[in-house]
């Protein structure tokens, strides 16, 4: 109960903190929250189940190009668009979990990385219908959901926090599940849990399939939400930040990758404000991290404070 | 009838004939103890029943059915439940959770009552909330044994049981198995002599891959052949 009401908390902070925050905090507190929301989609398969995916770029891209596509040149209502995002994110990860999953460890990385690249070089050779490296931007138009237009920053910032909050108690609602215990199970000896009677490969497609689906929603919103969609976020940068956010938030936790987002957000933007060597300073905090608190932040509270943390 | 019914199995590792043409058979709800000298092919025998190492020849028919060629995880649904011979519980799990995951698996609908009488059976309630990597060694056999219990199992495979544990620990542990029978069918690889000439109510003896010897306790101990490759008579 406790649990639930800390993470209720969060969210009220995070509803609360629009009405108070000076335009520029506004505009990156949307955007940590679709971001977060990307970070929680790659912790169900890294933090829970174990797989250490380096090509979720491609489930997060693929969102957002199957929205920003569908809008800017199928026609299709942005509403509906918005929808088929999260729809192509699951199916590109259970397809890619179908090959991906026959591997582990190492295997798995350049396996799920190499199908990241791929689609990244499709982008760019088809530049006609996605624009290339430069991307393509979208029309206010294509931002109009209904009444209510994304370009404007107080509905932005609550379709960010409608899209953080849904998948964050969908992840809470996971970790104290049945289906949460197994993943958990999975990650920690899976052929212990293979020897309990479960089909173990079903649940790592499960969570790789998931995984995509909520990756996939972060990159359709995160379109719409800012009006472009660009070949950069199918870059291998973009599979590498999400394990970065999780790893400093803590791994296999619920609210760890909304603080490991915002912490690395705001980290860069101090640093590249401070000095031109910004990435310097990543790097001296990646390695404190990994020194002090190889669980992330998170992970330390839960080792010594809140041992049942989900 | 058989409970279960092998017929013919082989399993070679490169040269190594480490199950060569065995056949085997469980009646239901007996104590049934697997030995034979180290290298005989215990392990890989329960590792063919039980689906972790698959069969090159032969078939194994579980209850009529035959599940040759079912993985092992559909195994277990059958009603086939391994204890692992090393401790193999989730360590940075709870003992809770270590068990809740086998009493899920077995369809329970009160999740924490149900997981509460499977560790009770063990004696282990009191150390629910526990990481299970912090009991005792003789507790984390015991959480093995509730975890294969909780799956509700036909047939439970013990794996070397006893090793490791305490003159009393192997004491209570005798009673607990006895306990089981004749719901569930029990068999037991054991080095421990003592325990299965107590516990077994038929024993088969492997060596090099074949079955040297089948019978009660008392006729195994009186075998020559047995003698001569095992008990170092």
């Amino acid at each position: 109960m406790r649990m639930i009401a800390l993470h209720l908390a969060v969210l009220a902070v995070l509803a609360a903190l629009q009405f108070v925050l000076p335009a520029y905090h506004h505009t990156n507190a949307a955007r940590i929250m679709v971001l977060a929301t990307y970070a929680i989609g790659f912790n169900i398969a890294f933090g829970y189940s174990g797989l250490l995916s380096l090509g979720h770029a491609l489930f997060f891209a693929g969102g957002m190009y199957a929205t920003g596509l569908l809008v800017d040149q199928g026609g299709w209502q942005p509403w509906l668009a918005l929808v088929a995002g999260p729809l192509a994110g699951g199916a590109l990860a259970a397809a890619v979990g179908l090959l991906a999953l026959r591997t582990a460890g190492p295997a798995f990385m350049i396996v799920t990385l190499m199908f990241a690249q791929a689609f990244h070089l499709a982008i760019l050779y088809w530049g006609r219908f996605t624009g290339g490296d430069e991307g393509f931007t979208l029309s206010g138009a294509a931002r109009r959901i209904g009444a209510f237009d994304l370009a404007d920053p107080a509905t932005r910032y609550t379709a960010a926090f409608l899209l953080f909050g849904a998948a964050m108690l969908g992840c809470l609602a996971l970790a104290r599940s049945r289906t949460g215990r197994v993943l958990v199970a999975v990650r920690e000896n899976e052929e212990r849990t293979r020897m309990l009677g479960y089909d173990t490969f079903r649940a790592k497609l499960f969570a790789l399939a998931l995984s995509g689906l909520i990756s996939g929603a972060a990159g359709a919103t995160y379109g719409l939400m800012f009006g472009y969609v660009g070949g950069s976020f199918a870059s291998i940068q973009y599979s590498i930040l999400p394990l970065i956010w999780v790893l400093l938030g803590g791994a296999g936790t619920v609210l760890g990758p909304l603080l490991g987002t915002a912490l690395m957000f705001y980290l860069i933007d101090w640093a590249s404000s401070v000095t031109t060597a910004s990435q310097f300073v990543v790097g001296a905090v990646l390695i404190l991290l990994v020194l002090f608190a190889p669980r992330g932040l998170l992970g330390l509270v839960r080792d010594h404070a809140m041992r049942r943390l989900p | 009838m058989s409970l279960l019914e092998a017929r013919g199995l082989v399993r070679h590792f490169g040269g190594l004939r480490a199950i060569d043409g065995v056949d085997f058979d469980l009646a239901p709800g007996e104590i049934h103890a697997l030995i034979g000298p180290n290298g005989a092919g215990k392990s890989t025998l329960v590792g063919l029943l039980s689906g972790r190492i698959p069969a090159q020849e032969g078939t194994i028919r579980f209850d009529g059915r035959d599940i040759t060629r079912l993985p092992a995880h559909a195994r277990v649904r059958c009603g086939i439940a391994y204890a692992f011979q090393i401790t193999s519980v989730f360590p940075r799990l709870t003992t809770f959770d270590n068990v809740a995951l086998a009493v899920q698996r077995a369809g329970a609908r009160n999740l924490a009552a149900a997981t509460g009488a499977a560790l009770a059976r063990v004696g282990l309630e009191a150390e629910a909330d526990r990481m299970a990597g912090a009991l005792s060694y003789g507790h984390q056999r015991l959480l093995e044994i509730a975890m294969g219990l909780a799956l509700e199992p036909r047939l439970l495979i013990l794996d070397e049981p006893t090793q490791g544990l305490a003159a009393g620990e192997i004491e209570g542990f005798k009673t607990l198995v006895r306990g089981l029978v004749p719901r569930v069918t029990v068999l037991l690889i054991e080095h421990n002599m003592e325990v299965v000439m107590d516990l077994a109510e038929r024993i088969t003896v492997l060596n090099n891959g074949r079955v040297l010897a089948q019978g009660t306790p008392a006729g195994i101990r009186a075998d020559r052949a047995v003698q001569a490759a095992y008990l170092g008579g």
